[in-house]
Formats: structure tokens, sequence, C-alpha cells
């Protein structure tokens, strides 16, 4: 085992302030749905766009660091292990197997999880921001009697962006779950705030190359 | 230190949101600021009246009044005749309808029906003198009742049942010199009695507003901007600004709250979008008739029983409001109403004396408008419910005859004879009636436009955003937020949701046991090596 610093600032960074905006959306956003009430409609109003705008903002400056630094390649899914990381999950697991698939700096992620994410990033985010954004400038007519968009019915707007949600939070719960696989159930967790993890030392490469080459 | 300049611009902005979202400072709204100043100064007359000699005399009949008006003001009286408040009509175009001249003539409604037949009584509401039956002249420019309108001493008033002459008591001298712009009383003696007493007809105009609070009604209140009906309800040329939906029905020389107000007269822009949709009254006016009750139900059906041969009258101890009446017929009241909202657009359809029946309840008026024209925007309605006389073979409302001075005229508030005053009313309408009556039941749509309430008693989002008793329930041509969800979506989302959840829990416990059960083995094989 070897101490590896495997998530960067920014990384960290973006993953928990997207953990909590998206919590805090998925709060407001059945708040403003009618599921139950908490801050109050206006408030909860509000908050969804503030929230909404930062949320905008993160994942413009998040697209911008994936292909500057080149971490988009993680995304690229890998079939010739998916099917022994599912194995794994719904049969080795129980039976104390390793896993299938080693983790290291230049592969984070697992393919299942590779694929799942690049789902996350390619369907569900894009599927929330666009019904979102449309959501957000909704108008019949505008104050200065400008048209915008109302040939989409409201209906299908919010039905989408609903429907982005539950697949959201059902992405969270399964996430969530799912970092308690590792070494040890808190160290999936524990890297992703400190940005080190206890790695299998045989990695390629050590650490300083391996910056060195992303550049 | 590069990272260091960033990380200090970021955390910068994030407080700056966070400070955003946490303070809202309250802004001045300019705009408020300006209409108070504006009518906070009010009309002084440039010109005494009582001054004027022509005035200074001893006046035989009204009639001599609206002569000695003319003398100085040689033109006014073509304005007035001009008018609807004159002409108790008016010409516009009609959707489904085109070019109809619609009015008291022959528009009815479900209180007192109509005025054909009863102008003796009724026309104590028309700006002229000796509106006995319908051969007025309405060219007659000396029949003008200039006084009703511009006396300033509430020393004038309309004799009851006297075709719109004032009553004999009534000091002209008194009430000719003291003339000038319309005070709220000289609007109320009709529009806030109309229906046969206070608040009857539409529930946001009444007495109360005389003299009133802020809570009641934010314009008019003694202790707020104390405005006169008239300071809204302007007039050009006699012509009046506003339309009361109950007999117009077009879009035009409507008033509207954004004639002073604006559009977008909120500091929020939120709020503002929702002037595209939602009427200003929707939200400002959470309740109406707020201080008196106002009636929501009239069954004249029931009219007609007696008490040893008389007519009676029951009084309710609590309210003071008569619930039953021989003449008329047994009345709901309620106070502190919340309005019921339609889409409007500004064009109403009314049911027209000699059309056919379409639809039962027959809407008697009918505001047009749908969430799809973009014309229209939510408002709040009263909405006066009740039963009136019918024709079932001819499939037509009844103009009954109402009021005669004396029994024997047909008169059902005499008579107690339906048969005779459906005979009699129709005969005068030009209209045919089969000889059998039946009632009908009824509604008619009163768009609530007064008693506008203080801001912080504005409605909140909830009110309509809400699954359950929105306020909007009724409404169901558009998708709300709040409101509205799709009932599929919702149920396979909480289970797709509780299927996670349970996979998670399942496949957790699943670990542990398998980890407890995997030691044991393990414990059992080192236990197996010890003992060898
Ligand atoms: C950039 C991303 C997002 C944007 C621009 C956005 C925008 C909006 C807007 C404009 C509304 C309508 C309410 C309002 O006007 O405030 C809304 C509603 C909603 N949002 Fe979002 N949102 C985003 C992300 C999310 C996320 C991440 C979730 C949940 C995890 C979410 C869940 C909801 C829900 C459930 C509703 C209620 C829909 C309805 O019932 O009509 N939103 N969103």
């Amino acid at each position: 085992m070897q101490k590896v610093y495997i998530y960067k600032k920014f990384e960290r960074f973006w993953h928990w302030t997207q953990a909590a905006l998206i919590f805090f959306l998925a709060l407001t956003g059945f708040e403003v749905h009618g599921s139950f009430s908490f801050l109050g409609y206006e408030q909860a109003v509000e908050s969804h766009r503030v929230a909404a705008w930062m949320l905008l903002i993160l994942i413009a400056f998040s697209i911008f660091w994936h292909f500057t630094t080149g971490e988009w390649r993680q995304y690229i899914p890998t079939f010739s292990k998916l099917q022994a990381q599912i194995r794994y999950y719904t049969v080795g697991i129980f039976k104390g197997e390793p896993h299938p698939t080693r983790k290291s700096v230049r592969k984070k992620l697992n393919p299942l999880q590779a694929l799942t994410y690049l789902g996350f990033k390619l369907v569900m985010a894009p599927l929330l921001v666009i019904t979102g954004i449309v959501y957000m400038f909704y108008r019949t007519i505008d104050a200065n009697n400008m048209v915008i968009v109302s040939d989409i019915p409201l209906e299908i707007v919010a039905f989408l962006h609903t429907l982005g949600a539950y697949l959201i939070i059902m992405f969270a719960i399964v996430h969530v779950y799912m970092t308690t696989t590792g070494h040890t159930p808190t160290s999936n967790i524990r890297a992703m705030l400190t940005g080190y993890e206890d790695l299998e030392d045989d990695s390629e490469q050590p650490l300083k190359d391996e910056n060195k080459k992303e550049e | 230190m590069k990272k260091v300049v960033f990380s200090i611009i970021l955390a910068s902005i994030g407080i700056l949101i966070l400070i955003h979202i946490a303070y809202d400072p309250p802004l001045p709204n300019l705009g408020e600021l300006k209409l108070k100043q504006e009518y906070a100064i009010k009309p002084t007359s440039p010109v005494d009246h009582s001054l004027f000699e022509e005035l200074q005399k001893d006046f035989n009949s009204p009639q001599e009044v609206t002569e000695a008006c003319i003398e100085c003001h040689n033109q006014r009286h073509k304005e007035v005749i001009a008018s609807s408040h004159w002409n108790w009509e008016r010409i516009s175009y009609v959707e489904d309808r085109g070019i109809a001249s619609m009015g008291k003539s022959n528009v009815l409604n479900n209180y007192c029906i109509g005025a054909s037949s009863n102008e003796q009584s009724c026309a104590a509401c028309h700006i002229g003198f000796g509106m006995t039956n319908d051969r007025f002249d309405f060219d007659n420019a000396r029949n003008v009742d200039c006084m009703v309108c511009h006396d300033n001493s509430e020393e004038y008033r309309k004799g009851s049942a006297m075709a719109g002459y004032p009553d004999r008591s009534v000091n002209l001298t008194q009430v000719a010199q003291s003339v000038g712009r319309p005070q709220r009383m000289n609007c109320g003696a009709c529009h806030f009695y109309s229906g046969g007493g206070n608040n009857v007809k539409h529930g946001d105009l009444e007495e109360s507003l005389l003299s009133t609070t802020r809570e009641v009604d934010v314009h008019m209140a003694a202790n707020g901007m104390n405005m006169t009906c008239v300071d809204c309800h302007s007039a050009e040329n006699h012509n009046i600004k506003g339309k009361l939906y109950s007999v117009s029905s077009s879009d035009e020389n409507r008033l509207t709250c954004d004639h002073c107000h604006t559009s977008t007269p909120h500091m929020d822009r939120m709020l503002d979008l929702h002037t595209a949709k939602v009427a200003c009254q929707t939200c400002h006016i959470p309740t109406y008739a707020k201080v008196n009750p106002t009636k929501m139900e009239w069954r004249w059906s029931e009219a007609g029983k007696l008490k040893d041969g008389q007519p009676y009258h029951v009084t309710d101890t609590a309210s003071g409001a008569e619930t039953y009446m021989s003449i008329k017929g047994s009345f709901r009241w309620e106070k502190d109403v919340k309005p019921e909202y339609y889409w409007f657009n500004g064009h109403a359809t009314h049911y027209v004396l000699g059309d056919q029946v379409d639809s039962i309840p027959v809407q008697i008026n009918r505001l047009l408008g749908s969430a799809a024209d973009n014309r229209s925007k939510i408002y709040p309605v009263k909405v006066h419910r009740g039963d009136q006389i019918y024709d079932p073979e001819t499939n037509m409302l009844i103009q009954p005859k109402l009021w005669a001075a004396e029994k024997g005229d047909s008169a059902y508030w005499k008579d107690f004879d339906w048969q005779l005053a459906a005979e009699a009313g129709m005969k005068r309408v030009g209209l045919p009636y089969s000889g059998n009556h039946e009632f009908v039941n009824t509604e008619m749509y009163w768009p609530v436009n007064h008693m506008v309430a203080p801001k912080e008693e504005a409605l909140s989002c909830e009110e309509c955003h809400s699954r359950d008793d929105s306020r909007l329930a009724g409404l169901n041509d558009f998708y709300m937020p709040g409101r509205d969800s799709h009932a599929g979506l919702d149920f396979i989302g909480r289970l797709l949701i509780i299927a996670a959840m349970a996979g998670v829990i399942l496949h957790g416990l699943g670990r542990i046991v398998s980890a407890i059960r995997n030691k044991e083995i393990e414990s059992e094989e080192i236990n197996t090596n010890y003992n060898q």
C-alpha cells in the first residue's frame, strides 16, 4: 500500500460543492414541485434559482478543468472488465473476493463507474440543466411583451426536469452507498476529502511523473 | 501566489452570493412613492357655484336646474346624452353575436332580473328624470340629471319609484349651489345599493367605503390615500373609464391598475413576471365583502310564500341581513368571501332577452378567456348563483313585471302571480310567452376590483402554488408549478427512490452478513490451525 495523491484540489472543491448544490437543489426543487413545504414556496423558488446559477457556473468551470487537464479521458468507457466488475458487485463482494480492477491516478474509475458517470454527465446533468434553463427563462409574455419561450408547454419542461431530478436522487443514493465499497467503508470518502488514498503500490508511475504527463 | 489570489477571489464571490441570498435590502419603491405624492394633492374647485346669480333662486322642478347648468355648460349635456349612464346601453362588437347594442333594456341579471316593465322603480338609478317606461325620450337634454352625480352637499336624493325624479324633500337651490366633482356618495348612491340594498350586487362596492381603513381598501381609506371613485374612474367628456361586465362586453375604455401602477410595479422580477398572466386584483384582493355581507345566492323559486295572506320577510339576527322576502325569494349572504378565479380577456358575452338557453345553469354573463389566449389574465370573480323564472317551451328566460304602484296591475310584488307577471313582462319586451314557467339555475360573473388590501396581506405564493386547496384549483387549462404534477412520474420516481434505497440496504446487509460469515470461516480456520 502506498499513499497516493489522487484527487486534486479543484476536483475535491468541485465534487463537494456540486454535491451540496445538488442536495440543496433537490430540497428546494421538490418543495417547488409541491412534495413538501420547508423553506416556504417563495424562498424555495428564489433559492432554487440562485443555487441553479451557482451550479451552472461550477459546471462551466469543471468542463474547463476536465478538458484542460485531460481528466475527461477518465470517463471514456472501457468494456473489457465491465462484466467482471458487475460480477464483483453482485457476487464477488459477498465472498470477500478482491476488486477486479485497480484504482490508480490514471484510472480512478472502474469501468462501471466510468460508464455511470458518463451517463450522469451526458444524460442526467444535461437533462436537468437544459430543462432547468428553459424553465428559468420560461415566460409567456415578458415585461416588454417579448415572447421568449412559450411554445414548449411548461408541462413538458417540468416533466423532464422532474424526471431528471428523480434520476439524480436515485443516482445519489446508489453513489453514496457505493463509496463504502472501497478498501474500507470510509477510504473512498476520506480520499475525496483529503485527496490522498492508500492504493496498491504497484501503480505504474510515481505520482510526480504522472502529473507531468497530464500537463 | 496565483492560487492564493484565485481562492481569495473565489471566496469573495461566494461570500457576496451568500450575502445576496441572505439579505435583501428594502429598496424604496420610487414609482409608488411618486404616485402617493401625486394623489396626496386633492383637486379643488376653481369656482364657487353658490356665488352665481343664476343659481340663487327657487327651482320649481329639477329640469329647471338642468337648464341653469346648460346655460353655462352649454355643450356638456351632449356628452352626457352620448354616455352609457344615460343610454343604459352601448353598441359594441361582441364575439359570436356581431355588432350589438346591449344594456339594461335587453340584458338580464339574476338579482332583480331586469329593468324592462319596472322602469318606474329602477330608474331611481338613471341619470335622468321621468323614465317611466320604454318610451323615454333619450334626446331631451332637459331630462339630464346633473345633480345626482355633481351634488357635493349630500342633500340630493332620488325618490323611490319616482322614475328618476328627486325626492320631494330635496332643496334644489342648495344642491344647485353646491355642485362639484363627484364624491363617493354620488357614485355610491347607485353603485353601492344596486340590487336592492347595500352591497347586494358587487360585494366589493358598498357604503363602508364612504369612510374606511387601509385594511379594507388602501385607495379609499381615510388613513390611507383617501381617494374618491373618480380619481381612478376619470372621465373625458363624461365618458367614464371602467367597465362593469354584468352589462359591458368589450375590452374598451377599461380601467386597469397598470394605468397608474405599470405592469412592473413590484421590486421583484419574479412577481413582475406574474403580471403577464395574473391580474393585480387576484393577489391583492384576498377577500371581498370585508365589512358587510354580500348576496351570493338568490332563489326566486321560493318567492311568494305568504303568512295570513300577507308578504313577510325573515332577517338573520346575527348579520341583520334578510334571508327571505316573499316578494323576492330566499337569499344567502356571505362576508369576507374568497373570490373564485377565471381567465378573462376583457370581453364578455351575455344572455340577451330572446336568446335560447344553451346551458344549465344559464350563464347570464360569461367572461371570455383562457390560458392559451395571451390577452387573458386570471381575475378574481364573485359568482352569484340563483334560480329565476324561465319558459321551458320557448326555452327563454322570462322578463317578469315585478313593480307596480297598486295591486291588479300584474306586478309580482303586488299580486304574487308569476303567470300574470310573466305575461305582462314578456309582452312589454315583445317576446312570446307559452303560458308555462319553471325556475332555472343561473350564474352571474362579477370581476372583483375594489377593496384592495395592504400589500402585506396580498396572497402568498402557497395560496395558489400548492397541491391541495390551491385557490386556482378550478383553472385546469395550464401547468402551474407546485399545484400540478404528473402523477405517473411521481409514482415511478418514488418507486425508483424506494428501489434504490431498498437495493442499497439489502446489498449492505448482505455485505455485513457475508463479512461476518467470512470472518467466522477465517477464524475457524485459524482455530483449527491452532488446534493442530
Ligand atoms: C442548473 C441546474 C438547474 C436549473 C437551472 C434549475 C431550474 C429550475 C427552475 C427554474 C425551476 C422552476 C421553479 C423556479 O422557477 O425556481 C425548477 C424546478 C424544479 N427543479 Fe430545478 N434546476 C436545476 C437543477 C435541479 C436539480 C439538480 C434538481 C434536483 C435534484 C432540481 C429539481 C427541481 C424540481 C423537482 C423542480 C420542480 C418541478 C415542478 O414540479 O414543476 N433542479 N428548476
